[in-house]
């Protein structure tokens, strides 16, 4: 991996934790229950811990002085690269929890993987930390699939429109891509298809015992690495940069 | 509308703080059904590290001795003192016992 | 009298069970400083009374999420993001621990939470004003949790137990809010030109509102006495106001502000801040449901609420379905 792909590969681990962590932010004060409105803030403190170290790192490496706040908050929709999963917005709170899950469950898979390989030591202080973490928010989304699932009509219907919905955007977790396979190539990222199957296996497990019905469609949506995003994404960093775009030399 | 079906249930939390201690009542909290009430305690009553251990226990399965029962059930043990080791006077030759 | 008092009862007969010896007890307990405990007998105000507090404080607390959570989107560095969507988080804990120690006197957090959406519950008028910068987060943990740390310590050693352990766990979250919430005002006052403006205008817009958060002047508080008594409240609205202005007034000075108030003067004499009059008339408006959010904030919770039905009656479900599949478990195998 060249030192640019490594910095890339380091943004695109940051800005799934980050841009997920601001969707999640947003339910704040908004959840179903106020148990439930504590639980989504927790994971989404989590998810923002995480980037920042991620982006801490990343700038730290590029060595152009450039800190966890300014790749926040000075990089364009372009420059980010986060899966078009993690932006969508939050819908209802069985797309929340559909895409958390799936997110979850590729997180585990990648945060299990960073916490052992030797390429980047950093990543894996960090990945061990979050893995504790990760598998908080991954039992915390299975719990609800199950319930949302399996438990009335209505629920049951809502919660499998949201995984067909949301279906065509797992693919890009596993898909093909220079920097990520450079990753892969390094031994930073795990075994594409291996990764790809126990996903595979866990995702089908926990809708098996929601009785859901896994999607058969392998149409990808993608382009979230390349930082060609979903419409949404762009209106999100709008909110997000409007402070410190407007205050380009204020510290908070 | 909430009223058709029973609303969450009450689960009172209880905390064990550090190994070695005993759990002790923290509060309580809303919830479907006991995994989710762990959950929801470990967020709800640990987010400043408080505890190492949670137990969740249904409101209603609690049974609770009657507090216009105080006297009867604690006072007759006032006069016991000789319960306690205080009680007795040991010469002061007897360093340690 | 619930069961297991009534099945004890032939032993006490002629005992302590007197209606009049029960509220001596309780009176006794009160003047002693004892707690009082959930299952204790209590009288009727009494437990009205502390449901009607306990409850309009845990809707503060689910309420006041909204005004600060309208900023967490914005924050303006990660790191103040992290706080403030912890401490937004943590209003939703307080919330919680106080409809809980509500629901020890009997009272249901759905009945609770169905008063608030329907508007017939009163929380702390201060969420009924929009949060129109920055700064403003800065300004609500410094002065309005600062006001509500004011009113919330010596509940502390109130006399309800349930109530007062609670708020041992609320204050000493609370100090953080306000610690957070100073040091966005230090920031923005050691900060450009703008910063610093924006760190005035809050205060203006603030000041006011925070100081009424004590509630009415002594003299037309309707409630101050009979709880004071209780010890369900143990300092007057003004005493605390006052302590409050004394305490703030040289951290105003220390951020290089001034408070919107003309007739502001040190007394040298009483050792206290003199302060201008409050306009009762924008607070009693406030409360009557028409200050600047009200509608707004009501119908944000309602819709939370509403939005969530389908979601905790699925949880209900499958706790039932489950709850049906481990009996029949149980029965086939007996």
């Amino acid at each position: 991996m060249t030192k640019a792909q490594h910095i890339d590969w380091l943004l695109s681990l940051a800005d799934d934790a980050l841009i997920l962590g601001q969707r999640l932010s947003e339910w704040c004060g908004h959840a179903p229950a106020l148990e439930e409105d504590i639980a989504l803030s927790n994971i989404a403190l989590d998810l923002i811990g995480q980037s920042r170290a991620l982006l801490s790192h990343a700038g730290r490496l590029e060595g152009a002085g450039r800190d966890e706040d300014r790749l926040a908050f000075f990089r364009s929709d372009r420059e980010y690269r986060n899966l078009l999963l993690v932006e969508l917005p939050n819908g209802h709170f069985g797309d929340t929890i559909a895409r958390q899950f799936f997110y979850d469950q590729f997180a585990l898979i990648r945060y299990t993987h960073l916490a052992q390989q030797t390429f980047d030591s950093e990543v894996a202080a960090i990945a061990t930390k979050a893995l504790k973490e990760v598998r908080y928010h991954a039992a915390h989304s299975a719990e609800w699939m199950i319930r949302l699932g399996d438990g009335t009509e209505l629920s049951k219907a809502r919660i499998q429109e949201s995984v067909d919905r949301l279906w065509p955007f797992t693919g890009e977790c596993f898909q093909e891509h220079t920097i990520l396979d450079a990753a892969i190539a390094s031994g930073a990222m795990p075994d594409r298809s291996r990764a790809q199957n126990t996903w595979n296996e866990s995702v089908g497990a926990v809708l098996n015992q929601a009785t859901l019905t896994k999607p058969e469609g392998s149409w990808k949506q993608s382009g979230g690495r390349d930082g060609l995003h979903t419409e949404h994404l762009s209106y999100m960093l709008a909110e997000m940069q409007v402070l410190p775009r407007l205050h380009p030399e204020a510290k908070w | 509308m909430s009223n058709q079906s029973p609303d969450w249930p009450l689960w009172e939390v209880f905390v064990r703080s550090r190994q070695g201690l005993s759990h002790k009542h923290v509060g309580s909290l809303h919830a479907s059904d006991a995994t989710m009430a762990i959950a929801n305690a470990r967020d709800v009553y640990t987010r400043r590290q408080e505890g190492v251990s949670i137990w969740v226990i249904p409101a209603e399965a609690i049974s609770a001795s009657s507090p216009a029962d105080k006297d009867i059930l604690f006072d007759p043990a006032n006069d016991k003192v000789y319960r306690h080791p205080t009680f007795y006077k040991l010469p002061d030759e007897v360093k340690n016992m | 009298m619930d069961e297991n008092e009534r099945g004890m009862e032939p032993y006490l007969c002629g005992e302590s069970f007197h209606a009049m010896d029960l509220n001596q007890r309780f009176e006794d307990y009160i003047a002693a400083d004892q707690k009082i405990e959930a299952k204790d007998w209590m009288p009727d105000e009494y437990r009205k009374t502390l449901i009607r507090q306990i409850s309009q404080h845990a809707h503060s607390e689910i309420i006041g999420m909204l005004p600060e959570g309208n900023w967490i989107t914005r924050a303006p560095s990660l790191k103040r993001k992290a706080i403030l969507l912890a401490k937004v988080q943590d209003e939703a804990g307080h919330g919680l621990y106080l409809y809980s120690a509500a629901e020890t006197l009997g009272a249901n957090r759905d009945d609770l939470m169905d008063a608030l959406i329907d508007g017939r519950a009163k929380y702390s008028s201060i969420f009924n004003y929009p949060t129109l910068s920055w700064a403003d987060m800065g300004a609500i943990g410094w002065l309005v949790d600062g006001a509500a740390i004011m009113n919330q310590v010596p509940l502390c050693k109130c006399s309800y137990g349930p109530y007062a352990r609670a708020m041992v766990r609320v204050c000493k979250e609370e100090s953080f809010h306000q610690r957070q919430g100073f040091q966005i005002m230090l920031n923005l006052s050691e900060g450009t030109d703008e910063q610093r403006a924006m760190a005035q205008d809050s205060l203006n817009r603030w000041w006011w509102p925070s100081l009424m958060m004590f509630g009415p002047n002594d003299e037309s508080s309707t409630h101050n006495e009979q709880s004071m008594r209780w010890k369900i409240k143990r300092f007057s609205n003004d005493e605390l106001r006052q302590r409050f202005v004394d305490m703030t007034i040289p951290q105003v000075e220390l951020l290089g502000l001034t408070v919107p108030d003309q007739d502001l003067k040190w007394n040298e004499s009483t050792g206290h801040y003199e302060m201008g009059p409050i306009e009762w008339q924008e607070f009693f408006d406030v409360i009557a449901g028409n200050g600047p959010c009200n509608k707004e904030r009501i119908a944000a919770r309602k819709k939370a609420h509403r939005d969530g039905d389908w979601v905790r009656e699925a949880a209900s479900a499958y706790a039932q379905k489950m709850n049906a599949k481990a009996t029949s478990n149980q029965t086939h195998a007996a």
